[in-house]
């Protein structure tokens, strides 16, 4: 494949998960409302969100490095939409995915540490915890399915081998791992439970406290494509994949998607915010060992 | 009307920043995210950050100690935005306005462009008020 080729599926992927990504940032909102017996907002609200946002004055704080400052965000939703690609197109190794996965947070990270804000200071120091601690359970989230599809960690791979011999969730060790794949999402996404790198009560919104204007819309572009893209990999990882051969294939992706999405919106409508310590240990004592645990039982063949 | 004018128009963001206020106010305006009034069907919605903000809402007299805080604010804001005075005492002084600590009313410090009297004003007149300023943005 040629690079011209690369490029056009690349952008592809970017429009087609960036639409996507916001429809279901709008999905999340207007459930979280109606589950508060809110009307919620309109469909396009996301949408009518990023072309104000870029619509605004770009601020550069004083005492921030403007280089790494402006990068920040445009790596972070690069990077998200590599991502969401190689998933979509179902081209890369899961592992590629899994690093590159975790470069939006470290977006956020050196951005929200370039800007010179101390409130930014505490909310990357939260997030640096964060993603240290989701890490280890999403890559043995990781490594379950590529273990069932006999070693093989090609995305391809583990997908055909689903297609052929059933779900992976359908054993012990895939539903755990399923399980432990959906609540280290919940985390890299930073939805409600581990919200707390950008609490918006306390230190508002952490690492993205002096973004304004187009700057923000690509962090929140980002995050809207990580919520298309997430689920998208624990369907692929866990759920047999989605395929677009035929009208009802499709429709049974969706199906899919949305039961992994609502499963994490509910997730994020029915439980408060954690502490950081708390969070660290849910990640590093529960999840990790049960995510231990999962591999030992996928190994021995469950 | 351009497309970046309308989308402004359907997603305010809010940004509540008091200049010394008895927080009847305050309360009156977290009243309207409830879900009586709900102003996230509009796309209004309370963020924590000026630079994110839109909408200044501001309240109370501005007292002399804020003075300085509250220009502030306003010059972090990202432009375009646009200010709401909420209450009495930030349209007027209200019964402050002889008061020693009076430094405001709002509108010396930063343009304003809707005033909404009331001690509280009630929810609906703010979303009132608000009303007839999405149709001054066109």
């Amino acid at each position: 494949m040629n690079i011209f080729f690369m490029a056009l599926y690349f952008i592809a992927g970017f429009i087609l998960l960036g639409v996507w990504g916001l429809l279901a940032m709008w999905l999340e909102r207007k459930a979280a409302a109606r589950l508060q017996f809110r009307v919620g907002p309109p469909w396009y609200q996301n949408f009518a969100d990023l072309v104000k946002l870029s619509g605004k004055e770009m601020l550069i704080p004083e005492r921030a490095n403007s280089l790494v400052f402006i990068f920040a965000p445009v790596v972070s939703v690069l990077a998200a939409a590599a991502a969401g690609t190689l998933i979509l197109f179902r081209a890369g190794d899961a592992i590629l995915i899994l690093y590159l996965l975790a470069i939006p947070s470290l977006g956020a990270i050196i951005g929200g540490s370039s800007s010179g804000n101390v409130l930014a200071v505490v909310g990357i120091s939260r997030e640096i915890k964060l993603l240290l601690g989701y890490e280890l359970p999403f890559a043995c989230a990781v490594i379950i399915p590529a273990l069932k599809s006999g070693a093989s960690t090609s995305l391809a791979g583990i997908v055909s081998q689903q297609q052929a011999g059933g779900v992976f969730a359908g054993s012990v060790s895939g539903i755990a791992g399923f399980v432990i794949a959906v609540f280290s999402l919940q985390g890299k996404i930073g939805l409600v439970p581990f919200d707390l790198a950008e609490a918006e009560g306390e230190i508002a919104t952490g690492s993205q406290i002096e973004y304004s204007g187009i700057l923000l819309g690509l962090f929140k572009l980002s995050r809207a494509i990580l919520l298309a893209a997430g689920p998208l990999f624990v369907v692929s990882l866990y759920l047999g994949g989605f395929n677009l051969s035929s009208p009802g294939a499709a429709a049974a992706g969706m199906l899919k998607y949305l039961l992994v999405l609502v499963l994490m919106i509910l997730l994020k409508n029915t439980n408060p915010r954690l502490r950081i310590d708390h969070a660290l240990r849910f990640f590093w004592g529960g999840l990790a060992l049960a995510g231990m645990a999962a591999i030992l039982l996928a190994f021995i063949g469950y | 009307m351009d497309i970046k004018k309308r989308a402004f128009k359907r997603s305010l963001w809010v940004y509540h920043l008091s200049g010394g206020s008895c927080n009847n106010c305050d309360i009156e305006i977290l009243d309207c995210l409830t879900p009586r009034f709900d102003i996230e069907r509009f796309g209004m919605v309370l963020v924590g950050s000026p630079r994110h903000a839109d909408v200044l809402l501001c309240t109370g007299i501005v007292n002399k100690k804020c003075v300085e805080r509250m220009r502030e604010v306003y010059d972090q804001t990202a432009k375009p935005c646009v200010v709401v005075a909420i209450g009495a005492c930030a349209c007027s002084g209200g019964i402050f306005r002889e008061g020693y600590q009076m430094a405001g009313p709002l509108e010396k410090i930063m343009p304003v462009d809707v005033y909404i009297p009331g001690c509280p004003p009630k929810p609906e007149a703010m979303i009132a008020g608000i009303v007839k300023l999405l149709e001054k943005i066109k």
